[in-house]
């Protein structure tokens, strides 16, 4: 088993908690794993990525190959296409649809949405309003894992587990609202 | 053991902790910041009453730690690459006097440049000051290496200098912890001349100094971590350093290369170790995170010996961090066609947080420096530095730690008017002081803007030493009280704020202006904190 995944978005929309959620499921499943984050500078409204590279077999290199990623979450949609270059043939890119618009020259949402869909195994979905159906206005990050979690070769139960570990400390209500937007977005995924 | 996953700064500092130090220093620089924040949320680290406040600089931080040292318990200090320049005089003099308690300076290089001004590989430090350089290619590694790192620096009483790329620095992985060693005892040295880097002393320390460094090359603490793997196919041979021995074993998928591989971490090496590689082989890729640092040795000024491949000969890129796919180009392996970005992805460049009271005081500065036309702005090292990019245009400088100040001074003397320092608090207590005297003395016509947010912004809200002492220092230093002012960066106060600037400009004299207003990130942690709290 192996599932190399590239996160995107931009610095401060929460990338690293869904990394987080993915590798504390990984340890539960006794797998190997590394995850490359940025921080420092492009921490400030920037784009920002992290590799995360689970396998059952020991890893090498902390950065994903071109061509090796099987999956991309992306929580803003121009930020999905940044790393297609790493991208499988057969991977999947799963994003939300809210653009984050910071930059005077952002493409039309028109545009973004037809580059998307010149990728064979793509999945669009409007992760703030469903985290705000679903009660939890400030998880559509953890709407955005859900709706992944399909693509990771992990039970959806280690995922549920490590939203548990991984909000614990802030209270029951919040590990609630998290586990429901994880849900959501589970079940906005064609299955 | 238990085991932790956790980046690779963090698996320095928990070696650390976990080697018996009694003392971390460290000022904030990416990236380096984890390994000190990893020790201040450690408990372990608390209740022992490890040290572990920031300092005010690098320089102060290599110098609290070698005293830790002369007092005979470990000590740690950490730095981004840079940093390694403002400590460098202590630090290449630490190697002169030598140690008592195990010294370990770890410098976090940034090739690539992605928080940082240089790419330059700290390595040349380690030899530049004749101590051992560790440069480990895993969390696993770095975590025991560190336990090595404080048994060499002992055994040779040497500072050992501990090198990190950003690659290793941010990134996770899982790590099996080790028995835990006890704290030294306060001890002080031996010989109580050892310090004393008085020419009679230092000539005969530069002696075992230099002995010292032949004689740990065959230490097989040292020699450990570089290992020969020999291949079936000698046409090549590849030596690779530090994170780029993952990349090449990427390439062939996890399993043992066919050909002959020497694995440098650790530094100096004998000989010999080279020797093994190069006999066998009819040409050497050498693959290093960095600087051709190795590949220079070996071509030597004459470069007519074995056949080389590296950064100097362009197979591989002269200028930054490596990757998978420029190593799979260097061995030759066949490149297979990706997709590629598509053209309506635009750069998203860094800039300042919504709401940011730096933003404000830019936009007072632009309006009064207007008049006198572009070109009179000198900023330093912080979040301030992104006003450089649209829509501010607002900076001209930005070039290290300090040098806002000493560089409105020196445009100042060649008749520059206005001349205008940028700098933010932290900065200005790390290196900015000492410029502002040399303006006072010299009564420089230079205004001095200190953007004030009572944090160290960039690298994620570590405390700064400046909060609540910047009118005191600067009226320490001689600055005249009435032109020490203080201002509210915000949008109401634009106007009176402006005008602060226009007056300040027209003073021929050195002026202080503060621009006061917290963090908006800091901000709203410490109200989400005193929520929870509450």
């Amino acid at each position: 088993m192996k599932n190399d995944i590239i996160l995107s978005g931009v610095g401060g929309q929460g990338i690293l908690s869904i990394a987080a959620a993915i590798g504390l499921a990984a340890v539960e499943n006794g797998l190997f794993l590394k995850q490359s984050e940025v921080h420092g500078m492009s921490q400030r409204g920037g784009d920002v990525q992290s590799h995360l590279r689970i396998s059952d077999k020991p890893i090498s290199s902390d950065l994903i190959p071109y061509g090796f990623a099987d999956l991309i979450i992306s929580v803003e949609p121009m930020e999905s296409l940044r790393y297609l270059p790493w991208l499988s043939e057969k991977g999947w890119l799963v994003t939300n649809s809210n653009p984050f618009i910071n930059i005077p020259d952002y493409p039309s949402a028109e545009e973004i949405i037809a580059e998307i869909k010149k990728i064979t195994n793509h999945l669009i979905i409007d992760a703030d309003n469903i985290a705000k159906q679903s009660g939890s206005a400030r998880s559509g990050n953890m709407v955005i894992l859900g709706a992944a979690s399909p693509y990771i070769d992990m039970d959806y139960e280690s995922l549920q587990n490590a939203v548990k570990k991984l909000f614990g400390k802030k209270g029951t209500e919040i590990v609630e609202a998290n586990l429901r937007a994880l849900q959501s977005g589970r079940d906005a995924t064609p299955m | 053991m238990e085991k932790l996953l956790l980046l690779g700064d963090e698996a320095i500092a928990q070696a650390a902790l976990d080697s018996g130090m009694s003392g971390m220093y460290a000022y904030p620089g990416t990236p380096s910041t984890e390994i000190m924040e990893y020790i201040q949320a450690s408990s372990d680290a608390r209740e022992r009453g490890v040290h572990m406040m920031w300092s005010s600089n690098e320089k102060t931080a290599m110098e609290a730690a070698l005293g830790m040292s002369y007092a005979g318990k470990r000590a740690m200090v950490a730095m981004k690459h840079v940093g390694l320049n403002v400590a460098a005089d202590g630090f290449i003099n630490s190697a002169m006097t030598g140690v008592n308690g195990g010294l370990i300076v770890v410098a976090a290089d940034d090739p690539s440049m992605h928080s940082s001004q240089n790419e330059q590989d700290s390595r040349f430090y380690g030899k530049f000051a004749m101590v051992p350089v560790f440069e480990p290619s895993s969390q696993q590694e770095a975590y025991e290496m560190i336990f090595d790192a404080f048994h060499i620096s002992e055994k040779y009483r040497i500072p050992v200098l501990f090198r990190i790329t950003t690659r290793l620095a941010h990134s996770r992985a899982s790590v099996q912890r080790k028995k835990a060693l006890k704290e030294k005892p306060l001890s002080i040295p031996s010989d109580p001349m050892s310090f004393v880097l008085l020419p009679a002393i230092a000539r005969r320390k530069y002696k075992t100094l230099l002995s010292s460094y032949e004689t740990i090359k065959s230490d097989s603490k040292v020699s450990v971590y570089n290992q020969f793997t020999n291949g079936g196919n000698h046409e090549m041979g590849v030596i690779t350093c530090g994170i780029a021995y993952n990349y090449l074993l990427e390439n062939f998928n996890g399993k043992s290369p066919d050909i002959p591989v020497l694995k440098i971490a650790a530094y100096p090496f004998t000989k010999e170790t080279i020797r093994e590689i190069t006999s066998l082989c009819r040409s050497v890729l050498i693959l290093e995170e960095g600087a051709p640092f190795i590949e220079e040795y070996l071509r030597g000024i004459l470069d007519d010996g074995l056949r080389i491949y590296g950064r100097l000969d362009g197979t591989v890129p002269r200028d930054g961090e490596l990757n998978p796919a420029i190593v799979g180009k260097a061995l030759g392996l066949p490149v297979s066609s990706v997709r590629e970005v598509p053209s309506i992805v635009k750069m998203r460049p860094p800039s300042f947080c919504k709401g940011c009271g730096h933003g404000d005081m830019f936009d007072a500065l632009n309006e009064a420096i207007r008049p006198f036309g572009p070109g009179h702005v000198f900023a330093d090292i912080g979040c301030y530095t992104l006003a450089a990019l649209p829509p501010y245009s607002a900076i001209n400088s930005c070039v290290d730690m300090g040098a806002s100040v000493t560089m409105s001074i020196g445009a100042s003397d060649a008749g520059l008017f206005p001349s205008v320092a940028v700098i933010g608090d932290s900065t200005f207590t790390h290196s900015g002081m000492t410029g502002l005297l040399d303006a006072v003395v010299k009564k420089s016509a230079v205004t001095v803007i200190i953007s004030d947010n009572s944090t160290t912004g960039m690298t994620g809200g570590q405390d700064s030493q400046a909060t609540g002492r910047l009118a005191a220092i600067c009226e320490g230093i001689g600055v005249e009280t009435e032109h020490l002012r203080i201002i509210i960066p915000l949008k109401k106060n634009h106007d009176e704020n402006v005008k602060v600037m226009k007056e300040e400009f027209e003073y021929k004299g050195v002026s202080v202006i503060i621009a006061q207003r917290e963090c908006i990130q800091t901000a709203s942690r410490r109200k989400r904190n005193e929520a929870a709290n509450k």
